[in-house]
């Protein structure tokens, strides 16, 4: 893996929150690609890995599997099932898949570890890609400012699918990623994580400063940190919100914002933080009984 | 005591899903292959089956749970048609080379564009690259019969690979035909208990890596054993087909001959075709015509050894594709019979209609008329190069 991915961080961690034996699916991205090169493996667990777009189709079947061979007195010990896929995988082409497994109420967690862009393949933007961040295939240039839409919502989209546990968490805070990762195991049902994971080689940082950046953008808001149990929201809270150009300004991917001239898409970014954040909170206070104003 | 009753092929293949009773099947809906499904789903929820039915959001994600449950050790089947089986393509090919006995029912449906619910085979023949096993039913006892083999077949340690049935669509599909079915027992006692994988993803205690990354020093390698199972399949598709017919009497093989020993003109047919084929071929023979049929039952592996015998003696052989690859060389099944007969003692000349595409009629006019190109080209040298005009033909087109 490249030197500081988050990825292996994100995987070890998921895991190692588990008490139980663990099998997994991995759809194709990153952490597929890096960990099982014939005639290695970096698993230690049950590994599957069928196509790109289908993490959440296969691993329903291994469930079915599974919960037919309970049925039938085959197996007996308890088995926690988690997918793994990028945002590639998952925000796009493995949307669908990912939308039956969750509608269908297989036993299972789905993480995405989320590095806004397809890496694997050279930094091609995905549908969790940030408005106006650099990649391949909405690059900035002389007359566009790299992607030109906003982010998409996977998370608030997973919990409107009605699952029991939805979450959303970054690299970097081991505490917090591993609580939320025993809180899923504890629940029987359908279970989805999105993890912040920066990428230093797709948005240009030192390969040091990856839970630094992953801790920032929890800090501006630009990512929060969330979970919604049985429609309950609970945000975290930064002790202070920093202003998102702090985060911004420390990646490549975003170095064209901070031309003369752009001053106004800074704005726009800030504003959309802001108000997503204080939705987020208007849905926290409201599945909390209280009021919004 | 088996016993006779009335079924089309999709409730016949239901029933032998029924008494097969896999642990998993994971399936959607498509014309015309939707009823074995949805007959399958009542018996689930009628507690007939003990099967875990997974009722995926498309066909994509229904061969990728099948890959999900069987790399994790469940018997699995499915069903779909044309544009569903399209939709599977990117998952056939990772399903044989990961060595997955999942078993298809396939009802024969034409491709779109157009888009058309009709029997044509192009949807199968689409598919003849992916390492799959593929055996065609004239009827709904074929199709009963072979869907319990199958199981058999594809879970044999030396083949392992995924295997498909199929029907015509509508034409047998829906058709109702007298079958006779096995009891529940027999049937079970055929495909065996439970799969018993030897290797599973719910072994805990032997974890495996399944569907790793191949560079260049290693993908070759992994390939080739498939094309070798493929072709130890042929041996182990005649001992199934054997023990079935000790068992339960009726036989079956890779190809069947139709009053083809002493004919001196055949066609080459799959599917219900070969059904309305027989009707023509017993009028010519009342005649004093020797004509004759060759069926293909089991199109992969291709069995090109048994073919070529039995054509030996034939002087002129029309192969008739339900399919066209766009080749301009003709349709998937007469290249390769061209392929099989080449560089064989005996020549008999070939010619290719292409019929029936998107469910149009194939009657018996057309197939006598074939039988009268035949006539015609049997005394003839033969024409020097393939796309000769008159040796690829469409037949039952409206000019």
């Amino acid at each position: 893996m490249c030197p500081g991915c988050g990825a292996p961080i994100i995987a070890r961690q998921i895991l190692l929150a588990s008490k139980d034996p663990v099998v997994v699916v991995c759809a194709t991205g990153c952490l597929e690609v890096s960990t099982t090169i014939f005639p290695y493996t970096a698993w230690t667990v049950p590994y599957l890995h069928n196509a790109f777009e289908n993490a959440g189709a296969t691993l329903s079947g291994v469930e079915a599997a599974y919960q037919n061979f309970k049925k039938k007195g085959k197996i007996n010990q308890h088995i926690n099932f988690v997918a793994f896929g990028g945002d590639g995988g998952t925000y796009d082409i493995g949307l669908q898949s990912l939308s039956g497994a969750m509608e269908r109420g297989h036993d299972l967690l789905y993480v995405c570890y989320n590095n806004e862009a397809y890496m694997n393949t050279g930094v091609q933007r995905s549908s969790a890609t940030p408005k106006g961040a650099n990649t391949t295939t909405e690059p900035a240039g002389k007359l566009r400012q790299g992607k030109i839409e906003w982010r998409k919502d996977l998370t608030e989209i997973m919990a409107a699918h009605n699952i029991p546990y939805v979450a959303q968490a970054i690299v970097g805070n081991w505490a917090d990623l591993t609580r939320k990762a025993e809180k899923a195991y504890s629940i029987r049902g359908p279970k989805f994580m999105n993890v912040l994971q920066p990428c230093r080689l797709g948005w240009g940082y030192k390969p040091e400063d990856t839970l630094e950046l992953a801790r920032l953008a929890f800090d501006t808001c630009f990512w929060p940190v969330y979970e919604v149990e049985n429609g309950v929201y609970k945000v975290n809270k930064p002790k202070v919100k920093k202003p998102v150009v702090e985060y911004l300004k420390t990646q490549d991917r975003f170095r064209h914002l901070f031309k003369p001239g752009n001053e106004k898409l800074l704005e726009d970014i800030q504003a959309e933080v802001d108000r997503r954040w204080s939705q987020l909170l208007a849905k926290e206070t409201l599945a909390k009984g209280g009021e919004v104003k | 005591m088996s016993k006779v009753v009335a079924r089309t092929g999709n409730e016949a293949m239901a029933e032998a899903m029924r008494q097969i009773n896999p642990d998993v099947v994971a399936a959607y809906p498509i014309t015309p292959a939707t009823e074995i499904v949805m007959i399958f789903a009542k018996y689930v929820a009628d507690g007939l089956v003990d099967t875990n039915y997974v009722a995926v959001e498309s066909e994509h994600s229904a061969m990728s749970a099948c890959v999900g449950a069987s790399a994790a050790g469940a018997r699995v089947m499915t069903g779909t048609s044309s544009q569903g089986l399209a939709l599977m393509y990117e998952i056939l090919p990772i399903a044989a080379a990961l060595r997955l006995p999942i078993v298809m029912c396939d009802v024969n449906r034409a491709l779109s564009g157009p888009i058309n619910i009709h029997c044509d085979h192009s949807d199968t023949m689409a598919a003849r690259d992916f390492g799959w096993i593929q055996i065609f039913s004239e009827n709904s006892q074929e199709a009963y019969d072979s869907l319990i083999q199958a199981v058999r077949i594809a879970e044999d340690p030396r083949v392992h690979l995924p295997t498909m049935v199929t029907t015509d669509g509508f034409i047998i599909s829906h058709c109702l035909d007298k079958i006779e079915i096995l009891e529940d027992g027999e049937v079970k006692n055929f495909v065996g208990q439970d799969r018993a994988a030897k290797t599973s993803l719910l072994d805990i205690n032997n974890p495996v890596s399944v569907g790793l990354l191949d560079l260049q020093d290693y993908y070759f390698e992994h390939r080739v054993p498939v094309a070798q199972a493929m072709k130890d399949s042929k041996k182990v598709i005649l001992e199934v087909a054997e023990e079935f017919a000790r068992k339960f009497g009726r036989k079956y093989g890779l190809i069947e001959g139709y009053q083809l020993d002493d004919a001196e003109i055949a066609i080459v047919a799959l599917g219900s075709t070969c059904g309305t084929a027989k009707n023509v071929i017993d009028e010519l023979r009342g005649v004093g015509i020797k004509a004759g049929m060759l069926k293909i039952r089991v199109f992969r592996p291709f069995p090109a050894e048994e073919i070529a015998a039995a054509l030996i003696n034939v002087r002129a052989v029309a192969v008739l594709d339900r399919s066209d690859s766009w080749s301009t060389q003709g349709g998937p099944v007469s290249t390769e019979i061209r392929s099989a007969l080449y560089g064989k003692p005996s020549q008999p000349k070939i010619i290719n209609f292409i019929y029936g595409l998107g469910g149009r009629e194939i009657d018996l006019p057309q197939i006598r008329s074939v039988y009268e190109a035949l006539k015609n080209v049997e005394n003839q040298p033969l024409a020097p190069a393939p796309s000769g005009a008159g040796l690829v033909q469409y037949l039952g087109v409206r000019e």
